[in-house]
């Protein structure tokens, strides 16, 4: 697989009244071909923050960005960051596009559907409008939508949660772009929507061969669609490895606690009680000098001499392929975790 | 269990809608809740699940009598509320109280924390022993947060700490009952659970009483005794948490169980799913005969006409199939 978008060291910083927001702290990933890249995290820890500033869609008056991303197009690399506004512009929609979470307030009230597909479109290829409807009618037969033919003449209102969502990722795709960021796809969607969305998603993907970056905060989408995650906290990059290995081997106390705290529907019932990680994310305006996560790390008295609060630590590689940013080796995460559960396990009896 | 603290028998919650305009006329009607019958005893925590749209917050709402029930009985403690008036229900609004989703939009932004959680001491003419300062004060510190934050106003907090205010509110009067409507789907995933202990830990308190209406089979599974599942207003399954997770038997039950995600990603690559096709009806105009017969896979001409009745198949175990897997 060829890495397609690369990202390296990229800062965003908002600054307001109150302080400049670091909502995106030295952050890198990357994303091949055929690849889907998960980016985890809750809100406010920078993984919506991190992508817009890849599709170039924050107002630069009240942004500095600094950093790296380059785009592999089969005509050469090309930074994002630092190309002019115009040349961004010609690559949105055709060499990368975006889904966002709430697909009604992304499409226009008064226009048609197909009008909308068909301008999206009109923007790559030449054509008369009548051929950008057929495009449109072909887009909409491809993400799963009845009738299309007929339905292509409707307004946004006619259709539901999930229909829209099916219409926002046509539009996305109508000029194959070789990477799609899909920003929270399904989360306003239901369970039984959501799982035909991500059907259709990875369907598209493997016949397009695209790169696709998730962004969620549902552990359990993620198990389901990714096959490299990057877990982001604060505004930083805390992990990032193969699924399997943030899922069964997480080398960092934050994703354990993550894994930890939500309820599984095929698990125990009623009686246990969740581990929920205590306290909550600090202030991106004053970001701690030591690690984000060490007023809720429940490994911090395993690190001598107050070192978590004193430096953060970088992200290192701990295992092949597996980055951590703990001052803990992955050894050690890995082996407190599982006293932890022993431990606990004794308790409950 | 001794007594139910309520029962539902057939509630149905309809409303009527217009075509709009000066002389509007009445079009149809909704059928948001059609027909729904449970019970919670003390203690208990029931879960009513459901996509959007299915009726589950109106049924909750109806329950508290924020709805004037169409047809079909409330009765909260062995008493019939269905019909009470607004005065007749001001001594069961202490025993009932109600838990929003929205943590921005349920708290006054005007009004302290002091006078949110404080305003039903007020309402109800009730004087806590010690004054109703220190009475706020021990509920917030109750619920986790710190007391001397009595004067903030509800944009100082986070979500997570909103929702406990809400929820100190909730508790302030020693409720029986609590209907909780999406209490942590707004919060993040590390809050969540949180959130979901804090109600665990006042459950065995207070020997509250949960109907916890959610959409997060996860969440629902983890805190109920017994789960009702709705679709289109009405009940398909309803069951002890551990026999329906583990043998769902309505077609709906178990489709919407194997379309939550499982975060086990090597479970998730050996996981039949069994993907439903299409969208909810429009409740404005629900299918013949079994609602779900549009979506379901194991349809039969009979399922087109005829309305399953809701049928007694085990202890607490009742279902709405004509053919149960």
């Amino acid at each position: 697989m060829s890495t397609f978008l690369e990202v390296k060291n990229l800062h965003v910083t908002f600054p307001t009244e109150d302080g400049a927001v670091l909502a995106s702290n030295n952050v890198s990933y990357s994303v091949a071909l055929g690849e889907t890249l998960a980016i985890v995290g809750e809100s406010g820890s920078g993984k919506s923050v991190a992508n817009l500033a890849v599709m170039g869609l924050h107002n630069p008056h009240r942004t500095q960005i600094s950093g790296e991303a380059i785009l592999h197009l089969p005509e050469g690399p090309i930074d994002v960051l630092s190309a002019a506004p115009e040349t961004v512009r010609r690559l949105r929609g055709k060499a990368m596009s975006m889904i966002f979470q709430d697909p009604m307030s992304a499409l226009h009230p008064f226009y048609t559907i197909g009008n909308q597909i068909a301008e999206a479109w009109a923007l790559y290829n030449e054509g008369s409008k009548e051929d950008g409807i057929k495009r449109a009618v072909e887009m909409l037969d491809l993400v799963g939508i009845p009738d299309a033919a007929k339905r292509v003449h409707e307004y946004p209102h006619q259709f539901s949660g999930g229909m829209r969502q099916r219409v926002m990722i046509a539009m996305a795709l109508v000029n194959n772009p070789s990477l799609l960021i899909a920003d929270e796809p399904t989360t306003a969607l239901d369970v039984t929507v959501q799982s035909q969305i991500l059907r259709l998603l990875a369907d598209l993907q493997k016949e397009f061969n695209m790169a696709v970056i998730l962004i969620t905060h549902d552990l359990g989408v993620v198990a389901e669609v990714a096959d490299r995650v990057s877990v982001m906290y604060s505004g930083r990059i805390v992990e990032s490895a193969a699924i399997d290995e943030i899922f069964y081997n997480s080398t960092h106390p934050y994703t354990r606690g993550l894994l930890n705290s939500i309820p599984r529907v095929d698990n125990h019932g009623k009686g246990t009680r969740l581990r929920a990680i205590p306290g909550q994310p600090p202030s991106l305006i004053s970001v701690p000098k030591g690690c984000a996560f060490a007023a809720r790390c429940e490994f911090i008295s395993h690190v001598p001499g107050g070192l978590c609060i004193a430096s953060n630590p970088d992200l290192l590689e701990k295992a092949p392929d597996h980055y951590s940013r703990c001052h803990l080796t992955g050894a050690q995460v890995i082996d407190i975790a599982a006293k932890n559960l022993a431990h606990q396990d004794n308790g409950a009896k | 269990m001794a007594e139910n603290i309520l029962e539902l028998h057939d509630l149905k919650k309809h409303f009527p809608t217009t075509s709009g305009g000066l002389f509007s006329r009445r079009k149809g009607v909704v059928k948001a809740v059609d027909g729904v019958s449970l019970s919670i005893g003390v203690g208990e925590t029931v879960g009513l699940v459901g996509e959007s749209g299915c009726g589950k917050t109106t049924a909750g709402r109806t329950v508290m009598k924020l709805y004037e029930p169409t047809d079909g009985k409330i009765i909260f403690q062995g008493e019939d509320i269905s019909h009470y008036s607004r005065k007749q229900m001001m001594p069961f609004r202490s025993q009932m109280q109600m838990i929003f989703q929205d943590p921005f939009a349920s708290l006054n932004p005007r009004h302290t924390v002091g006078t949110i959680v404080g305003a039903s001491y007020d309402i109800h003419g009730i004087k806590p022993a010690g004054g109703v300062e220190n009475a706020v004060r021990d509920l917030l510190e109750r619920v986790g947060l710190n007391p001397e934050h009595i004067n903030r106003f509800p944009h100082e907090f986070s979500g997570g700490q909103r929702q406990r205010i809400g929820i100190a509110r909730a508790i302030a009067l020693r409720p029986k009952l609590i209907v909780a409507d999406e209490p942590v789907s707004a919060l993040d995933v590390s809050i969540q659970a949180q959130v979901v202990n804090l109600l665990d830990d006042l459950q065995q308190e207070f020997g509250l009483s949960y109907l916890f209406v959610a959409h997060d089979l996860s969440v629902v599974q983890h805190i109920s005794d017994r789960v009702v599942v709705m679709y289109l207003g009405k009940v398909m399954e309803s069951a002890p948490t551990e026999s329906l997770f583990a043998k769902p038997r309505h077609p709906y039950t178990k489709a919407l169980l194997s379309a939550v995600p499982i975060p086990d990603p090597r479970l998730e690559r050996t996981r039949e799913r069994i993907l439903l096709q299409g969208d909810l009806p429009s409740p404005m105009n629900p299918p013949a005969g079994c609602v779900f017969n549009t979506r379901c896979w194991k349809v039969q001409d009979k399922c087109r006409s005829v309305v399953p009745e809701p049928v007694q198949i085990a202890p607490n175990h009742t279902l709405a199939c004509h053919f149960p897997e």
